[in-house]
């Protein structure tokens, strides 16, 4: 598929990005097209520049050079277009669950109109409560919930504002395994409800797998032809990209054959800074993945 | 097993009645030592001024709390609290809302930050009392002098406070408003703002007592009326019997504002407990 129809088919878009913190390069001329509807998980080594990528989405951080676009525009500065969930901060300490569900509707309404829909807007915010089991908790603080709750809280928080990208950096990375375990059926479980687009972080692989309909691997050990004077400063760059068939799954999979050699295919090419790929040989599954490759890096 | 000790050393956990008796024995001590300087002395010779005894002070207080004031029809002492708590919280509700100002704006806009805190850090560096004579003829002797002495040694400390809370306030959170739909006002004065309030509280306790210290300074200086006015003008005739209850009534009146302060963070904040 050319380029233009890429640009124009799916919902975020990147192009050429480098991302560069004073003379350390980060990102690499990272290219990267995700289709509406996606559950997309990143996943790389620790260090790799993960949270930066999802930074620059975000609009919390700018690209040193290259383009970003959400439908077709230039993404800016944070805004309702984008859901963020963080591993925590997420929430607003002295605001209850009900509060904290219910601010973002209440910031886009004047006072009047406020007050005039606070019926429909309960109920909106009841129906979420209710999606992640804490109805009875609506009226608790953060600090009274243990860290699933919250992390479920901060999810319904940013869905009621119907994103139209969830961004995701690493939610569930401080919950203990079962915790997680669950939290990733719920994630799979709204997903499919509700046809959302995320686009998810994490530093596990089994997670990445487990969770994503598709699974890009962002990684600074590859090589290229810049390799031949000396050792260069490079960046990451998306190594991989599979695509991956998702229907709700039960964890049993995660034990699945196929599945496993697909985590092994991954730390190998992700994650092993001896085994380096050449950049024109990444495992690009997926239909919409490119590559802009520079003369020097092609060679 | 040995039982662990009652009072003394790391493993003593002493008993609510110890914990109670043993706040209470300094107190008892300072009081018991007083009454008995008090008495040698009165023993010795009846007019000594110096350390008067628990009758004469009683009689000091009714004379200025419950007798009308021979040349005003005044009771001194409440006139005395009016117009010094007047002064007093005047000059502390200014700093703290210019003080939580400053500090959220700083803590939140880099340039709104560069312009105002080597300022801020600069002010609160000069000794507020040596500011007061150029505060004196620059604001004149009266209200508006004393309220600006208060006003200026602690607007500085309140708002470099409130910077430091707001900066902690993880970036993340900013962020989330901005994808919430808030504007930039509203990360300010919806998001930002109402978490600050109990640690805006917090600093006002803090500030009180050097509120206090720069009204009572003031006050003797140059006053008409007031407690601190009223302390050194009695210095004069060594009138100790007055000067000790006006003391005591400062600290109770201190002590009780301090303590509302506290309560109103426990009952309306309790999130902000928590989290500490």
């Amino acid at each position: 598929m050319d380029l233009e129809n890429l640009k124009k088919k799916n919902l975020l878009h990147l192009q050429d990005v480098y991302k560069q913190y004073g003379p350390k390069l980060i990102l690499d001329n990272v290219d990267l097209s995700v289709a509406k509807g996606e559950l997309c998980t990143l996943v790389g080594p620790s260090g790799c520049g993960k949270s930066t990528l999802l930074r620059l989405i975000l609009g919390q951080e700018q690209a040193s050079s290259g383009t970003v676009l959400v439908e077709g525009h230039d993404i800016g500065t944070p805004d309702r277009q984008r859901g963020i969930v963080y591993q925590k901060y997420s929430l607003f300490p002295h605001l209850t669950v009900l509060e904290n569900i219910l601010l973002g509707p209440q910031l886009e309404l004047g006072w009047l109109e406020r007050r005039r829909r606070k019926k429909q807007l309960r109920d909106e915010a009841c129906y979420f409560l209710k999606r992640i089991h804490l109805e009875e908790h609506a009226d608790k603080y953060p600090y009274e919930l243990s860290g699933g709750m919250q992390q479920r809280v901060a999810i319904a928080q940013a869905l009621i504002m119907k994103p139209k990208i969830l961004l995701m950096d690493e939610p569930f990375g401080a919950l203990d395994p079962s915790t997680r375990e669950s939290m990733q059926l719920f994630l799979l479980e709204l997903w499919e409800e509700l046809k959302m687009t995320v686009f998810f972080v994490t530093h596990d692989l089994e997670e990445a797998l487990f969770l994503g309909t598709r699974v890009l691997v962002l990684s600074q050990y590859y090589s290229d032809s810049r390799d031949q004077n000396g050792h260069p400063s490079r960046g990451a760059k998306v190594v991989a990209d599979y695509l991956l068939a998702k229907t709700a799954q039960s964890t049993r999979v995660k034990e699945n054959a196929e599945f496993l050699a697909l985590m092994n295919q991954i730390r190998k090419e992700g994650f092993d800074p001896k085994f380096l790929k050449k950049v024109t040989e990444f495992n690009l599954k997926h239909p919409d993945s490119f590559q802009t490759l520079t003369p020097e890096e092609r060679g | 097993m040995p039982r662990p000790p009652q009072l003394w050393g790391l493993h003593a956990t002493p008993s609510l009645w110890a914990k109670v008796l043993l706040s209470a024995l300094p107190f008892i001590l300072i009081v018991s030592l007083y009454l008995y300087g008090s008495h040698r002395r009165l023993q010795e010779n009846p007019d000594d001024k110096i350390l008067p005894s628990v009758t004469q002070m009683a009689e000091a207080v009714n004379r200025m709390a419950f007798t009308p004031d021979k040349r005003e029809g005044k009771y001194l002492l409440f006139s005395d609290t009016a117009s010094s708590l007047k002064r007093l919280l005047t000059g502390v509700v200014l700093a703290a809302a210019v003080g939580l100002f400053l500090g959220l704006n700083m803590g939140i806009f880099a340039s709104f930050r560069s312009l105002f805190l080597p300022l801020i850090t600069f002010i609160s560096i000069i000794p507020p009392l040596a500011l007061l004579p150029i505060l004196f003829i620059t604001f004149g002797v009266d209200e508006l002098g004393k309220v600006m002495l208060i006003f200026i040694g602690i607007f500085p400390i309140i708002a470099r406070d409130i910077y430091c809370a707001v900066s902690e306030i993880p970036k993340e959170q900013i962020t989330k408003a901005l994808t919430l739909g808030a504007s930039q006002l509203e990360v300010v004065y919806k998001v930002i703002l109402p978490q600050i309030v109990p640690r805006l509280v917090d600093s006002v306790r803090l500030s009180l007592g050097a509120a206090w210290l720069f009204l009572i300074a003031s006050e003797a200086i140059a006053s008409t009326d007031g407690l601190g006015y009223r302390i050194f003008l009695m210095r004069r005739y060594l009138a100790m019997d007055i000067i000790i209850p006006y003391t005591l009534w400062i600290t109770f009146l201190g002590f009780t504002m301090d303590w509302l302060l506290k309560k109103f963070v426990a009952w309306r904040y309790r999130w902000y407990l928590a989290a500490r």
